[in-house]
Formats: structure tokens, C-alpha cells, sequence
């Protein structure tokens, strides 16, 4: 293909943004359909790069390059593989959906598009930038918008909401942005992000940070700002409140794309630039997976507050990504050389990254319509909801479902993934983990019950049954949950010769050694 | 060079002091009601002396007026901010409704002799010189800052920097007296070899001279623990005095504070050379470290307290410094580099955020930022523009503010791994001051409802509106202009180069 697919991805959004802002602001259907129509167009073009995505290829496809600041060497430069794809489509698929989520929108609607455009094209060029100055720059570039669109568009706690999440993903980039002018400097002054894949694995070697190896310190530098992203306890705190406080579509793009960003970047900068980091660490992260696991599964089961509740699922289903990220030291000698496992476990913590996207969607989406009907979202509030809107019931059960990881369900399969994938070498932290599945199903069950079972709330006699566009924005996060969870090859496939490539990058790594 | 062949390196001076001197003249001669034209006057000369500049040759590099002061590409880029700053200056001071109380002529041709001390500063390379520049610059910033004569805040203000000046000059003197003790000279380009042909048995005394003369220069550009007369003086002077004060001289403080540092305590040819090092045993590039980060962390923790506008920018104004000073004593091209980069993007953001303050204090006639309250809708212009404006102070792409700061850390990082912690601190600083730059914009945006009548600024305000924030988001995402030419003006002059 000879036009530059990429870039339009990215910058679609953004001319979006821009035509909105030319639409009179009392036209808001007019800048809701044009909303529709880029993110439409984003679809689209997802999904012909998915076409003629090379699954078989190991490397960068669809590569784009142009010098932006030569005398610094940074470059504009996008580029896909197995492991951006799959983000790159959920963006594109979460971005299309969340414009219908979020159609009830009226306070000022212009502002509110504009900045939802913005946003759609910051995710996207994090996932796309090869560059690892540009990639910040997206990475931050994206920050703004939603600092508005919490603050502004957000429930009774916006204001705290926006400025808690602001500060902490602030915290983290920033130390991310020493990590990556350490990099830059000690591999001959390049922000090229595959130049720095072969570079940087040796170069850091020699560097020293008081006393500690530089390589440790940029690690952990770089894994702080990720973390801060997925979040992995203790930096899970800004989660809730963000979660909670922001707009339904935006809590969607929120746990859908965003807590992604921070798998994703380790998975493209710290795994392959600096595997023996990685091997050094992978132990902990076990052990955080595992904590993340219990914790958000436990705090889930405390709340009373539903939005909440699906919050903290996000914190104890991001664990099992990290735990699948984990195994890839199974790959070494001294964990047996088993390939399959590391691969295995790299394969489920995208697939799950992929699975949590349109589940945990689908969550907020639907809790997001029934708090549009009744105004809170007390658990305790409801009850017999089932007996007056069954449909709503039904997809809700679905959902509840996914989000507890039941076989035939998308979830179900990549959380397997990950724990097999781990299990061999974290014997213990899988068994125990597994626990998180059961405390899933009971906080998930145990709400279910009290929301839809039972005598129904005299105070929803008539409650409103889902409505066409908000079946709409569901059906489609469910017809993939159920085709992923009964036929995950596909998405498999499409990821599995880069986790095989990244476990290779990894493995060289002397720490791994038999000795 | 002496004297007579000196005069024709030293045109675009001569320019700006026939300005102050035109000025001076011109305002005994025009009524109070047209006394806002002599601001035009002086912006006409100021622009002819940036013209000037502008055609002399980048590349001169020599002595003037014996030895007192040097021509040389890094001041030459420093004397083009100084004329960019007052006419941008002159041009809030047009457009603020402060300063219509007064007769403003002298006060015109102030802001011009200001320019001509500045410049000084920059390109002195004597202590005799160095020290009157310093108080040129100094006696008129006390005149201006108390130039609203009638306001009891404004009188305590120009008082309040007398006091503090006349100190730290002091201070700085008996310094500078110390070197020349020990060394028999007050050429900074022969200090480097005095100093460093000293031995050790001289460096208590040196180290002592340093503190001292780091008062003068820390006084100058409010670095902790000289920054005390700083916020006071900033929210009692004329608002676009205190937005001048707050880079201009700064910008000329750091100047002369590289240029001596690094002439009298580097060895090797200073930033023309490849080798460059500290010389031994006077720990400059460590006081000059922690004053970096206890400058910042101050100036932002204080700032988060400030519920005026002038005072939070003022305070803000003292972690900036320290954000520059931080590339002081890494001692190489690259923290020069990062220090003329931020402070030409500091002086677009700064003057753009005072500017602002001055509208918002026009129209609302409040500079409490809780009164900000719903601007952004009742006036989408002015809240767009702070807000780009308070994201470049903070540093986050893709705004001008973040290059700024990234050449900063760059420099750190590269340094060397003394320099890592002060980077650690740095990019840590850059998150709290996010706290207090958010709040404006918070009030702005989170607050209040679109209203049917919005205000939007004309004429000369939305000029100089347009003419700070494009650059801010500018040189945000394609600098290279920036960069190139910065990167053209890091040669010193330096004695048989």
C-alpha cells in the first residue's frame, strides 16, 4: 500500500477536532454525526490495515519516516506490528462506540468532541510511534484532553478527579523522560526506537547511577511511568476516582485504551531494550501481578458504589496481563528453556489486554445506562431490575460474566493463557492468584443479584428498558467477546510472531543463564 | 580596541541611548493626554537598534573600549532578547489600564536605558564594568517598579528593592574586591589563568569570593536565598513592569553569570573548546547545584500557596530560575545551548501569561485567580491562550515550555551522573509546579457556563495576545530555526581565539 495509512490514522482525529471547532456551537447533532463520521473513517481504516497486516512478518510494517528535528535526530516515524495492532484496532473500535456512548452530551458539545478527537488521536499515536520522542509527546499530548474532559464534563468530584490524574500520569512521564534521555545519550544519540532495540541492550551496561547499574535505574524509571498508566499498586490510587468521576465514554476510553498504554510500553520499550532489566525484575512484577490481582479483586468486592466495583475489576484484570508479561522468563535456560510458556504467557497478557478493553467497555457502558435512568449507582439501591428490563438484564449477565472469566467468553481464554504461560516458573503466585478468579465471581455475581434478582424496587416500577443507540454501542463489544472467547485464533495469529521475537530479545539476556 | 574603533561595534547601544536621551527630551515637549506616544517613540528605536543588530556580523568577536566589554555571538543573541522583552514590554505597558494615572514619558525612556544596562551585562568582561552594569540596570528597575507613585504597594515595592539591592551589591562588591585581591586584576578574561595559577592555598578565599559574588548575580536573578524582595516587588510594581522584571534582567543575569563562571572557574577555552573543566577546588559547580534545586522547590512550594496572580507568576518566576540555573555548572555547550533556548521561550510564556493578567485585570478588574472563575467561557481567546500559556510554564508538550525544559534535562543527563540527582529534582519540580499552573486553568474551564456576550480582545492586545502564544505553541513543535540560530551564538570571545 503506497499511501501512509498511519498517519491518517493518527491525524483523521485530528482533523476532526479541527473541522468541529468550525461548527456553530448550537449545530450539536451536526458535530455529534461528524464525530461519528472521523471516528467512522478511523474504523475503517483499521480495518484495512488489518487486511493487509503481514501476520507471518517479524519487524515493522507499513513503515512511515521524515526527519522533524534533525539536529537533535528526531524523526517523525510510525510503524505496526503484532503487538500494536491489535491496540490500534481496539482504539479505533472503543474511539467509534464511545462517540454514540457519549451522544447525550450537552453541555457544550463543540469542546467536549473536539477534545474526545484530540484524545482518539494522542492513543493512537502512542501505539504507532516508533520514535521514541514522538512517542512521548503523544503520550503527554494526550494528557490534555482528558484532564478537560474529566474536569469539565465529569460527576460531583471532577475537579479533584482531573487534577489527581493529572499530577500522578505527570510523575510518571516525567521520570519516563529522564529514562528516555539516558537512553538517547547512552546509545549514540537516537530516539530510534528499533535502533535503540539493538543498541541499547549493551550500551546501558556500562552506565551507573550512584552506585546502582544504569540499567537497573533507567528500568525502573521507565517501569514507574508505565506502571503509574496500568496502574500497578501502590500507583493505583488516581484509578478510582478517575474512573468514577469522569463521563461514561470517557471512563470507557480510560480503562479500555489507556490502562493498555502501560502494558504496552513495556512490552515495546523495556522488554526489548532492556531484557536483562527485565529478567532482573520479572520476579517482582510476578509478585505485583499477584497483588494486583487480590487487591482489586478484594476492593472490588468493598464497594457499594457499581462504577467503582467495575474500576477496581480493571486493577484485578490488569494483573493477569502483568502475570502473563512475567512468564517470559520461562524462555531461559534456567527456567528450562521452555519457549512455549514465555510465548504462551506473552500472547495471553495481549490477548487479555484486547479482552479487557471490550469487556471492561462494556461495563461502564452499561453501567453508565442505567445511572443515565435512575441518577445513582448504589448497588444496594436496586433490586428485581430483571422482572422490568429483561433485555438489559441480559446483556448485563453477559457481561458480568465476561468479567469473571467465564469459559466460552473472551476473558476466559487469555487469563488461562497468562496463568499457564506463568505457572511454570510462579508456581505459587498462580495458584494463589487464581483465587482473584474466584473473589471476581463473587463480586460480580453477588452485585448482579442484588441489582437485577429478587423482588423488584417499587421506585423503578417503570423504569426505561436500553434504548436502540445504547444496544448499539454494546452489541459489537459483544459479538467479540463471544467470537474471541469460542475462536481466539484470529487475534492470536496476529500477535504471535512478535511475542516470539520479543521472548528472543529477552532470552539472550545473561541473567538467564545456567549457573 | 580602543576607544575610537570601538564606537562603530557599539552602534545599536548608541541607538538605544540616543532613544532614552530623544525620549527624555520629547517628553518635556508633549501634553499629558499624548504623553503614550514617546511609547511608540521608543518602540520605533528600539526596533531600529534590533535592526542594527541585526545587520552587524554574527560572527565579530573582539574587545571594546579596552578590554571592558566584548562583542561575540553569545552576547549578540542576548541583546536581541533584551530588545524583543521591552518592546513587547513597551507594547503591555501601552495597553494597561495601570498606568494611566500617571505621566508616562520618563517612564518610556526608562524601560530603553534598561536595554542599555542589559546589554552591558551581558557583554562586560571587567568587574568594574560588570558591577555598573549590574546597577544600571538595577537603579532603573528600583525607579520603575515604584513608578505608580500615589499606590502605597507600589512605593513599598521600589523601597523594598532598594533595600535588598543595595545589599546584595554590597555583598557582591566585597567579592569581587576579594579576586582582585588575590589575583592583581579585574580583566574576567585574564582571571581564568589567575585563578587557576593560584594553588591551594587560596581556595577558602576564592570559595568565600564566590559566595559572595553569587549574591550579587543570585540577587539579580532571584535565586533562593536572594529571592525575598522578589514577590513583594512583583505584585506591588506596575503589572507590566513586574512581567518585565520577571525576564529581562533575569535573562541578563544569566548572561553574565555564565560568562564569569565559566571564564574565571573553567579551564581550557571556555564553550569554544571541546575540553572544558571545572578548575579544582573551589566547589562552584556544587553551590551552584543546590542553589538550582533549592531555588526551584522553594520558588514552586511558595507559589502553590499564592491566591494572586502576580504573586504566583513572581514565585513561579523563582523556580524558572532555578530550572535555568540547573545548567549553569554542567559547563558545557549543551547547557548554554539549554539555557538561551529556555530563556527565549520563558520570555515568550512569561510575557504572554503577565500579558493576559493584564487583560483579565482590565476587563474583570480582579487579579485574584478565585475571580478567574468561568473566563474561559465568558471569554474563549483569553482562556485558550492562558491555558497553552500556563502548560508551556509547566513544560508539557506539545508546547514550547516542554523543548525549553527538555534541553535542560538533556544537558543534565549528559552531563555526567553528579548532575542526575538535580535532573531527578528537575522533572520532580515540573510535577508540583503543575498543581498551581492547573489551578488557573481550573478555575477557568471547571467553573461557570457559557454566557451570550463573550469578550474577545482587539486591536494591540490581541497582537501581542497572538504574538507570545504562537511562538509558545511554535517552537513546541517545529524549532529548528530556534535551535539553529541559538546554536550559532555559543562562542564567547575569548583572548588569542
Amino acid at each position: 500500500m503506497n499511501f501512509n495509512i498511519l498517519s491518517w490514522l493518527v491525524w483523521v482525529p485530528v482533523a476532526g477536532a479541527i473541522a468541529i471547532l468550525f461548527v456553530p456551537r448550537d449545530k450539536g447533532d451536526i458535530i455529534k454525526w461528524m464525530a461519528a463520521g472521523f471516528t467512522g473513517l478511523q474504523v475503517i481504516l483499521a480495518a484495512v490495515l488489518w487486511m493487509n497486516f503481514d501476520k507471518d512478518y517479524v519487524g515493522f510494517q507499513f513503515m512511515e519516516k521524515a526527519d522533524w528535528i534533525p539536529s537533535f535526530n528526531i524523526s517523525y516515524m510510525l510503524g505496526v506490528d503484532g503487538l500494536s495492532i491489535p491496540m490500534v484496532a481496539l482504539t479505533a473500535l472503543l474511539s467509534f462506540l464511545c462517540v454514540f456512548v457519549s451522544w447525550k452530551i450537552d453541555k457544550a458539545p463543540k469542546g467536549y468532541f473536539s477534545l474526545f478527537l484530540l484524545l482518539d488521536a494522542g492513543m493512537m499515536g502512542v501505539f504507532l510511534a516508533l520514535d521514541f520522542f514522538l512517542f512521548y509527546i503523544f503520550w503527554e499530548v494526550m494528557l490534555l484532553p482528558m484532564y478537560f474532559l474529566i474536569g469539565i464534563w465529569g460527576g460531583p468530584q471532577r475537579e479533584y478527579a482531573a487534577i489527581k490524574f493529572f499530577l500522578y500520569t505527570l510523575f510518571g512521564s516525567v521520570l519516563m523522560l529522564i529514562a528516555i534521555l539516558a537512553l538517547y545519550f547512552a546509545c549514540g544519540r537516537t530516539f530510534n526506537m528499533i535502533e535503540l532495540m539493538q543498541t541499547a541492550p549493551t550500551a546501558l551496561g556500562t552506565l551507573s547511577w550512584w552506585g546502582f547499574s544504569g540499567l537497573k535505574v533507567v528500568w525502573i524509571l521507565l517501569f514507574i511511568g508505565f506502571a503509574i498508566k496500568v496502574p500497578i499498586f501502590p500507583f493505583h490510587t488516581w484509578l478510582p476516582l478517575a474512573h468514577v468521576e469522569a463521563p461514561t465514554a470517557i471512563s470507557v476510553i480510560l480503562a479500555g485504551v489507556l490502562l493498555k498504554m502501560g502494558t504496552y510500553g513495556m512490552l515495546r520499550i523495556n522488554f526489548p531494550m532492556i531484557p536483562d532489566g527485565t529478567v532482573w525484575f520479572a520476579g517482582a512484577l510476578a509478585v505485583l501481578a499477584l497483588i494486583n490481582v487480590i487487591w482489586g479483586a478484594l476492593c472490588a468486592l468493598a464497594q457499594t458504589d457499581l462504577k467503582k466495583m467495575v474500576a477496581y475489576s480493571s486493577i484485578n484484570h490488569m494483573g493477569y496481563v502483568m502475570l502473563g508479561m512475567a512468564a517470559v522468563v520461562a524462555a531461559g535456560p534456567q527456567h528450562g528453556s521452555n519457549s512455549a510458556a514465555a510465548q504462551l504467557g506473552l500472547n495471553g497478557a495481549v490477548l487479555q489486554m484486547f479482552n479487557h478493553g471490550t469487556i471492561t467497555a462494556m461495563l461502564f457502558i452499561l453501567v453508565g445506562v442505567v445511572y443515565d435512568r435512575v441518577h445513582h449507582r448504589n448497588i444496594d439501591g436496586f433490586g428485581g431490575l430483571a422482572s422490568r428490563t429483561p433485555i438489559y438484564a441480559g446483556v448485563v449477565a453477559l457481561a458480568w460474566f465476561a468479567g469473571l472469566g467465564l469459559p466460552g467468553l473472551s476473558g476466559f481464554i487469555s487469563e488461562a493463557m497468562c496463568f499457564l504461560g506463568a505457572f511454570p516458573v510462579y508456581r505459587t503466585i498462580v495458584m494463589i492468584s487464581t483465587l482473584g478468579i474466584l473473589l471476581n465471581a463473587a463480586y460480580f455475581l453477588w452485585s448482579y443479584q442484588r441489582i437485577f434478582l429478587g423482588k423488584l424496587n417499587e421506585k423503578y416500577a417503570d423504569l426505561e428498558e436500553i434504548n436502540g443507540r445504547e444496544l448499539f454501542t454494546v452489541i459489537p463489544l459483544a459479538i467479540l467477546v463471544i467470537l474471541l472467547g469460542v475462536y481466539p485464533s484470529p487475534m492470536i495469529d496476529v500477535m504471535k510472531a512478535t511475542m516470539a521475537h520479543i521472548v528472543e530479545l529477552v532470552q539472550v539476556s545473561p541473567l538467564l543463564s545456567v549457573n | 580596541m580602543g576607544n575610537i574603533q570601538s564606537i562603530s561595534y557599539f552602534i545599536p547601544e548608541l541607538i538605544v541611548t540616543a532613544t532614552v536621551l530623544v525620549a527624555v527630551v520629547a517628553d518635556l515637549f508633549t501634553s499629558t493626554r499624548k504623553v503614550h506616544k514617546i511609547g511608540y517613540l521608543v518602540i520605533g528605536g528600539l526596533a531600529i537598534a534590533a535592526f542594527a543588530l541585526w545587520l552587524s556580523s554574527p560572527e565579530d568577536s573582539s574587545t571594546l573600549f579596552l578590554g571592558t566589554i566584548v562583542i561575540d555571538p553569545f552576547s549578540r543573541i542576548f541583546k536581541f532578547i533584551f530588545l524583543l522583552a521591552t518592546i513587547v514590554a513597551v507594547m503591555m505597558s501601552l495597553n494597561s489600564d495601570e498606568l494611566n494615572s500617571v505621566r508616562t514619558g520618563e517612564y518610556y525612556a526608562l524601560m530603553a536605558a534598561m536595554v542599555l544596562g542589559m546589554s552591558l551585562m551581558a557583554s562586560s568582561v571587567d568587574l568594574i564594568m560588570i558591577y555598573l552594569s549590574i546597577e544600571v540596570v538595577s537603579i532603573v528597575s528600583f525607579i520603575l517598579a515604584g513608578y505608580l507613585r500615589t499606590q502605597v504597594r507600589s512605593n513599598e515595592a521600589a523601597l523594598k528593592y532598594v533595600i535588598y539591592g543595595a545589599f546584595s551589591s554590597g555583598l557582591m562588591l566585597y567579592g569581587l574586591s576579594l579576586l582582585y585581591g588575590l589575583t592583581g586584576t579585574t580583566k574576567v578574561l585574564e582571571l581564568g589563568s589567575a585563578v587557576a595559577a593560584l594553588g591551594p592555598g587560596s581556595d577558602l578565599p576564592l570559595t568565600a569570593a564566590t559566595i559572595l559574588i553569587m549574591a550579587g548575580f543570585g540577587y539579580k536573578v532571584a535565586v533562593v536565598p536572594f529571592h525575598f524582595w522578589t514577590p513583594d516587588v512583583y505584585e506591588g510594581a506596575p503589572t507590566p513592569v513586574t512581567a518585565y522584571l520577571s525576564v529581562a534582567p533575569k535573562a541578563a543575569g544569566f548572561a553574565l553569570l555564565i560568562r564569569f563562571f565559566n571564564s574565571v572557574f573553567g579551564e581550557e577555552q571556555p564553550l569554544n573548546g571541546a575540553v572544558w573543566e571545572a578548575i579544582e577546588g573551589v566547589p562552584w559547580q556544587d553551590i551552584l547545584m543546590v542553589l538550582a534545586a533549592v531555588t526551584m522547590t522553594v520558588g514552586n512550594l511558595i507559589a502553590i500557596q499564592q491566591d494572586n496572580i502576580k504573586r504566583l507568576l513572581a514565585y513561579s518566576s523563582i523556580a524558572h530560575a532555578g530550572y535555568i540555573l540547573m545548567a549553569v555548572p554542567v559547563l558545557s555547550q549543551e547547557g548554554i545551548y539549554a539555557i538561551i533556548f529556555y530563556i527565549i521561550v520563558y520570555l515568550f510564556m512569561q510575557l504572554g501569561a503577565f500579558f493576559l493578567a493584564i487583560v483579565v485585570s482590565n476587563r474583570y478588574e480582579t487579579e485574584n485567580i478565585d475571580d478567574y472563575s468561568g473566563i474561559g467561557w465568558k471569554s474563549p481567546y483569553i482562556g485558550f491562550f492562558m491555558a497553552i500559556f500556563m502548560f508551556s510554564l509547566t513544560g508539557i508538550p506539545p508546547t514550547a515550555g516542554f523543548i525549553g525544559k527538555m534541553y535542560l534535562f538533556a544537558a543534565l543527563i549528559n552531563g555526567g551522573s553528579q548532575f542526575y540527582w538535580l535532573a531527578i529534582v528537575g522533572v520532580l519540580n515540573s510535577v508540583i509546579s503543575l498543581y498551581y499552573y492547573m489551578r488557573v486553568i481550573k478555575v477557568m474551564y471547571f467553573e461557570g457556563e457559557r454566557e451570550k456576550d463573550l469578550y474577545r480582545p482587539v486591536g494591540a492586545s490581541a497582537a501581542i495576545i497572538l504574538a507570545t502564544g504562537i511562538p509558545s505553541i511554535i517552537f513546541g513543535i517545529r524549532w529548528s530555526f530556534l535551535a539553529d540560530w541559538v546554536n550559532s551564538s555559543l562562542k564567547f570571545f575569548v583572548s588569542g581565539f
